[in-house]
């Protein structure tokens, strides 16, 4: 008898608990009106949150985000992943989606420019950053931990100001390939790589910002690292994406931005 | 077409599934007829690689064979260098990953193995380690074989443990998993497919030709 009244009690708990015994506000807005789905870069992890939370503060919006990597979020949106905003770590996954017209005409926009530092742990020796990307040829560095070039925009940036430092033949036998910038620099912070060549963003992130020391690497050495992004054409309230798009050009945002390690378009 | 990435899965997988023969017999032996209460603690463990996601486990190995954990500087202290980032690095990878592929089907076929034998064998006077080698070894060629082919195929199509301690270097870790990867971030799918449909064909004759090979054991065996 106890067990029946026990089975029952818990049946109704896993079945109408979500609406019976709901009480407060629905916790999802319908789905479609005021909310926005995003698609964004890696490297925006750590600014994108404080930038959501400011937008969802002033305008009612619900922000859900996804990070990945850009070429990955490409591959999806190709086959019509369910995203109303791509925020991608270069532009050109933005204009070859809009290309194929795929993307609401008109709306690609530069949000964000990446900035690249040489990174090292507390504990290394001091004059990895005080050398630079020199460092990065010292005897002393087995191993120097970059994003991968074929795909990554951090990656290519890297190679280019090991390049333009005149270090490049001689860093080349020591580079170790991350899938991402965000895992280039775990193979720093893990210690398997003396050194690595990865975003501002990045290191001045919140749990990162004290567990290593850094220096930016010039940006005349690297290509400029603007980040697009883009509305997708199946955007579910376009107005929202919209807003959402308005605000990250604003000045609120790229205050914010800049705090997170980015530089801002026209600077 | 990615040669080097698939020669170097080839050998990464052969290598580990050598080491796992030598190391997963005695385990799963233990762990069969091993009287102790604790042994499940053992078995859980060694199950462990099922449950846990690929990506935390080769993160918890690169901390583990790196400069900043004692294992990874007395390595590096004897060798001369790190083990991050190299195919030895990878092997111990490859060898926990794939260890419950070896030893759940060497341990359920030694289990499966008639007592009465062994105790006939016992009561003739012969030794554990003889009996073993000529009764329980001869009666579980099928978990082995089965073993084997599952700790090889798993190796070779092994991504997520290797994405995190290998470092993606041509011909020392970048395992044809890895290429393939690369080539759909690079938005080259073509050459991601041809890889691809190399690595499926492969697999697929390893796989059926086991399966062809242990049907005609059985078959023996019964007749």
């Amino acid at each position: 008898m106890n067990h029946i009244k026990l089975f029952t009690l818990l049946v109704c708990v896993a079945v109408f608990a979500p609406t019976a015994c709901g009480g407060g506000p629905t916790p999802n807005p319908p789905p479609g009106k005021g909310r926005v789905r995003v698609a964004a870069a890696a490297d925006l992890n750590a600014a994108l949150g404080a930038l959501v939370a400011q937008f969802r503060a002033s305008h009612q919006v619900d922000v859900s985000v996804s990070y990945g990597s850009s070429g990955m979020f490409y591959t999806q949106l190709l086959n019509g992943a369910p995203f109303d905003v791509f925020l991608s770590a270069d532009v050109e996954y933005p204009r070859q989606l809009a290309a194929r017209g795929l993307t609401i005409p008109d709306q690609e926009f530069t949000y964000a420019v990446g900035r690249l530092v040489l990174w090292t742990r507390a504990s290394s020796p001091a004059n990895f950053v005080r050398d630079g990307l020199r460092s990065a040829a010292d005897s002393a560095v087995t191993h120097v931990a970059v994003a991968n070039p074929e795909h990554a925009p951090y990656g290519r940036a890297a190679m280019a100001a090991l390049q333009a430092a005149g270090v490049a033949d001689r860093v080349r036998p020591k580079l170790v390939y991350g899938e991402s910038v965000a895992q280039a620099m775990q193979f720093v912070q893990s210690g398997a790589a003396e050194v690595g060549i990865v975003a501002l963003s990045l290191a001045v992130a919140p749990g990162l910002e004290n567990q290593g020391r850094w220096t930016e690497i010039p940006p005349t050495l690297y290509p400029r690292m603007e980040q697009g992004g883009t509305i997708l054409r199946w955007a579910v309230d376009v107005e929202s994406a919209k807003g959402f798009r308005a605000y990250l050009l604003g000045t609120e945002a790229r205050a914010l931005l800049k705090q997170y390690g980015f530089s801002t378009p026209g600077t | 077409m990615d040669w080097a990435a698939l020669w170097l899965s080839v050998r990464l997988a052969t290598t580990t599934t050598l080491v796992l023969l030598a190391i997963g017999i005695p385990i799963a032996y233990w762990i069969v007829f091993s009287t102790r209460r604790w042994k499940f603690l053992v078995e859980a463990v060694v199950a462990l690689p099922l449950v846990l996601p690929p990506t935390v486990l080769g993160f918890y190995v690169l901390m583990a064979i790196g400069p900043l954990s004692p294992l990874g500087r007395a390595y590096s202290s004897l060798v001369g260098h790190g083990l991050p980032f190299t195919f030895e690095g990878l092997l111990i990878a490859s060898v926990l990953y794939s260890l419950p592929f070896a030893v759940q089907p060497f341990s359920a076929e030694f289990a499966s193995v008639d007592r009465r034998l062994l105790e006939a064998s016992f009561s003739l006077g012969v030794s554990r380690l003889t009996t073993f080698r000529r009764v329980v070894l001869p009666l579980s060629v099928r978990g082995l074989v089965t073993g084997v082919v599952l700790s090889f195929a798993h190796t070779l199509g092994e991504f997520g443990v290797v994405l995190m301690v290998g470092g993606n270097l041509p011909g020392v870790t970048r395992t044809v998993s890895i290429s393939i990867y690369d080539s759909v971030q690079s938005l080259d799918y073509a050459a991601a497919s041809r890889t691809s449909l190399l690595l499926l064909m492969l697999s697929f004759i390893i796989l059926a030709s086991t399966y062809a090979l242990q049907r005609s054991v059985w078959i023996r065996a019964r007749r």
